[in-house]
């Protein structure tokens, strides 16, 4: 039975176009009756974002709206849309998004009004991006089964055959993985690829999440464990820091065990809109802004003189020695590669 | 009917085309190189074998489910028929998360076998149940007046004349178990979606993303050409007027029917019973505290309206493909319809991806507004429109068409006065299927709704997917209650009036 018949196929499309026209309908009542907004992709949460929203609007003059969803995948959407896309700003969770699109010519320089108010150390050397909080790789230990970790300057101290399967990471994640790059980047492979297989043969704990670590860490299922700071802070200001067996070691600045990695925001190049975008990146170092990050996320602040108020973490300033150029952790096809070779994903 | 279905099938092919062209951005030195590394296999061979066991598990279950309610006296057939259908409602990235937070020890590949199966059995069970249902019991009559057991009768005459719809719901289970990312994810059991994923998400590298997907492409139409295969030629239509004849359900002794109800409960128990528990205990903790209901009201109605709209135009374009496959046998119109499945097992992500790189060149007025939504959802469900749509005209022989032409009607009449009627029930079958599914995809939703707008899925996400800690729960206990609405319907769609009481 062959039934050839183009109407059917004007119906589709009638259809289509009615549905075309009902999607628009709706969207102009829901959406813009402001002209412009400035748009900013973000890859770091709504509870991070939406409480500076007013303030944010009142700082750069102009509306503003925010798409939220994950850092790499707003990166490899902004990437698909290349010079099309209506994105003016970027606000990426980690450096290696915006290392991304740096390398892909989407993010333009940034002014020194912006990149002056950060530590050189973390702002990209190009200007393209600046950071906005920063965390630290730090060593979790249980205090009645290893108080020993205090003495600890660097991670070849971990490597210690007293500590088989006493040793709790998240080999799956981001931070975890910077870490290795880091180690790469400062050592070099072949050194890297050997404290990795030392680390392997102590059979460290996998979990899925470096709040897990912690947890069993306090709960003495492991020793000690590696994760980023925040999440010891976090648990303190939850239960009370001296409810917690397990405590918090930072290493020696120059150690790739106590790496420091950030979120950042960069303005997207052929932004139509770049003064505005250019002032989102001011109010997000902004004094305001940046106490709000510190005492909402335990993470540190990247501007000089401010400090959580909420979260004794100290100031970035004290933990900063010879770090590394943030946008050299891109290589993070290499790390899993190095991961997989020596077991531990 | 041509045209459209061979345009409808390049709509489709879309997200392949992307793929194509970032694929081609790498060398072939470099495809070897990805492609040819242990843990790409080690990861495939794993898909695969997850894919092979949930659709094992879902046929065994699906098919003894669907036997009980649509020939034995099983107390209570109609509310178990509804009950068996309702874990499509659950999205499986709920399912997961109830289960893992309750028994931590799930977690790998039993877990994951556990909450697919909970989750896509339905898709086995709707086909067969619906098939069963309309198709006459005559010959199982036969025989076992001819003297044959009940059992005997069951493997060597019931089993091959559902067959296809074995072979249909088996195709769309196995199918979402290779795209699936979020289950296996919360489930730690690394998968072939894992490798596309960190490739996204540590390299920041499209390509290698973009060969593997090809891979999952491969798979792809390799087993839905077997899943043809195993169809055959049967037509499966009588040739007898009237309606099937209804004979009466097979008597079950007292044993049979305690065991047929265990298993029915027990089946619901762990694939709706338990989530609901999960999330109506977390949501009343969470009422102690306060959650936005306009918040929640406003994403309610975003869900709704992009799913509504998106049933509707996949069933519109899914009509020409679903009739050419039921009436044609060639090979381009078997290769129609393959095409309309070859993107089914990419991961939304991928899907999202191509869609926002052709749809910010193509169109770019419409690139994050609702119709490119829309269009997306297409993309991603029309096979389960498409696979509706044939097997309701399959059930019809093609003479009624060939009737109504020599008899002078024109072919948009006979389209619209015998096929359409004719296709009806697949219709609405496959827009419930659609609508629901809507309802509960995440990535594509995230990357492409328009600014501002979040759906029940969307809000989830933004509340760290985490229902335990009180604000996510209401968002995913809503959604289950939305989802359950189509699905429910489903069960209308193909249970005939004359049992309604």
């Amino acid at each position: 039975m062959n039934t050839r018949h183009p109407a059917l196929l004007g119906s589709a499309l009638a259809a289509l176009v009615m549905l075309t026209a009902c999607g628009g309908d709706s969207d102009s009542e829901a959406g813009a009756t402001e002209e412009n907004p400035v748009v900013i992709y973000s890859g770091r949460a709504e509870e991070l974002v939406g409480p500076l929203l007013t303030q944010l609007e009142e700082a750069v003059g102009a509306p503003v709206e925010v798409r939220y969803a994950d850092s790499a995948e707003l990166a490899a959407q902004l990437l698909e849309e290349g010079d099309r896309t209506e994105a003016d700003v970027f606000f990426s969770q980690d450096a290696g998004a915006l290392g991304a699109l740096a390398r892909a010519d989407m993010l333009s320089e940034l002014p020194a009004s912006v990149t002056d108010r950060v530590d050189p150390a973390y702002v990209d050397p190009d200007g393209r991006w600046v950071a906005t909080s920063a965390r630290a790789r730090v060593v979790i230990y249980n205090q009645d089964s290893a108080p020993e970790v205090t003495e600890f300057t660097g991670i070849d101290d971990i490597l210690s055959a007293d500590y088989a399967g006493q040793i709790g990471y998240a080999p799956t994640n981001a931070s975890f993985q910077s870490f290795v790059t880091a180690l790469r980047v400062i050592r070099g492979e072949e050194a890297a690829e050997e404290w990795l297989t030392e680390f392997a043969a102590l059979e460290p704990v996998a979990y899925e999440k470096n709040s897990l670590v912690l947890e069993a860490v306090d709960r003495g299922e492991v020793a000690l464990g590696l994760v980023n700071h925040y999440y010891w802070f976090a648990m303190a200001q939850e239960v009370g820091a001296e409810e917690m067996t397990a405590q918090v070691h930072y290493l020696n600045a120059d150690d790739p065990g106590a790496l420091i990695n950030v979120a950042g925001v960069g303005v997207v190049s052929g932004s139509e809109q770049a003064a505005e975008a250019e002032a989102v990146a001011a109010f997000l170092v902004s004094d305001e802004a940046q106490q709000f990050f510190a005492d909402e996320t335990a993470e540190y602040a990247v501007v000089e003189g401010i400090s959580s108020e909420v979260h004794d973490v100290g100031n970035l300033a004290d933990l900063t020695g010879a770090s590394i150029d943030l946008n050299d952790l891109d290589s993070l096809a290499e790390t899993q590669a190095m991961l997989e070779k020596v077991g531990l994903i | 009917m041509i045209l459209p279905a061979v345009a409808v099938s390049g709509f489709a092919l879309l997200p392949i085309a992307y793929l194509l062209v970032r694929a081609s951005e790498a060398g072939g030195d470099r495809i070897f190189e990805l492609l040819w590394r242990e843990r790409t296999l080690t990861l495939a061979l794993r898909s695969l074998w997850l894919a092979g066991s949930v659709t094992f598990a879902c046929i065994v279950i699906g098919v003894l489910l669907a036997f009980l309610v649509t020939r034995t006296d099983l107390p209570g057939r109609r509310i178990w028929t509804v009950v068996a259908v309702l874990p499509l409602a659950v999205p499986s990235y709920v399912a997961a998360y109830t289960w893992i937070a309750a028994v931590p020890g799930l977690a790998g590949y039993w877990g994951s076998l556990l909450v697919l199966t909970a989750c896509t059995y339905p898709y086995v069970f709707l086909v067969v149940a619906a098939l069963l249902l309309s198709t006459d019991a005559g010959l199982e009559d036969v025989a076992r007046s001819l003297g044959r057991s009940r059992l005997r009768t069951f493997f060597t005459v019931t089993l091959p004349q559902v067959r296809p719809a074995i072979a249909a719901g088996g195709l769309l289970v196995a199918l979402y178990v290779l795209s699936d990312f979020g289950a296996v994810s919360l489930m730690r059991y690394d998968v072939f979606t894992r490798v596309i994923f960190t490739s996204y998400r540590s390299s920041f590298d499209r390509t290698p993303a973009a060969v593997l997907g090809l891979v999952l492409v491969v798979i792809t139409v390799a087993i839905t050409v077997a899943e043809a295969r195993s169809r055959g030629r049967l037509e499966q239509a009588r040739v007898g007027g009237g309606v099937a004849r209804s004979v009466p359900p097979l008597r079950l002794t007292r044993a049979q029917r305690a065991a047929g109800v265990a298993f029915a409960g027990a089946v619901a128990a762990i694939a709706v019973g338990f989530p609901l528990v999960s999330l109506g205990y977390w949501v009343a903790r969470a009422a102690e505290g306060s959650f936005d209901v306009a918040r929640l009201t406003s994403a309610a109605v975003s869900t709704l309206t992009v799913s509504l709209l998106a049933g509707a135009a996949t069933v519109v374009l899914a009509l020409p493909v679903g009739i050419l496959a039921a009436r044609e046998s060639r090979p381009w119109a078997r290769a129609t319809e393959h095409a309309a499945y070859a993107a089914h097992a990419l991961p939304g992500l991928v899907v999202a991806l191509a869609m926002v790189f052709i749809g910010i060149r193509v169109v770019p007025s419409l690139y994050l507004e609702t119709p490119l939504l829309v269009a997306t959802y297409v993309v991603l469900f029309l096979p389960l429109a498409v696979g509706s749509v044939r097997a309701s005209v399959a059930l019809s022989t093609p003479r009624l068409e060939e009737t109504a032409s020599s008899l002078g009607l024109g072919p948009g009449r006979v389209f619209a006065q015998v096929t359409l009627p004719l296709a009806a029930p697949g219709v609405a079958a496959g827009a419930a299927l659609v609508v629901l599914t809507c309802m509960k995809e995440l990535p594509a939703t995230l990357l492409l709704r328009p600014t501002g707008m979040d759906t029940l899925a969307t809000e989830l996400w933004t509340l760290t997917f985490v229902p335990a800690y009180g604000e996510a729960a209401p968002y995913a206990a809503l959604l289950v209650l939305l989802a359950a609405i189509p699905t429910v319907l489903l069960t209308r769609t193909f249970w005939p009036e004359r049992s309604a009481r």
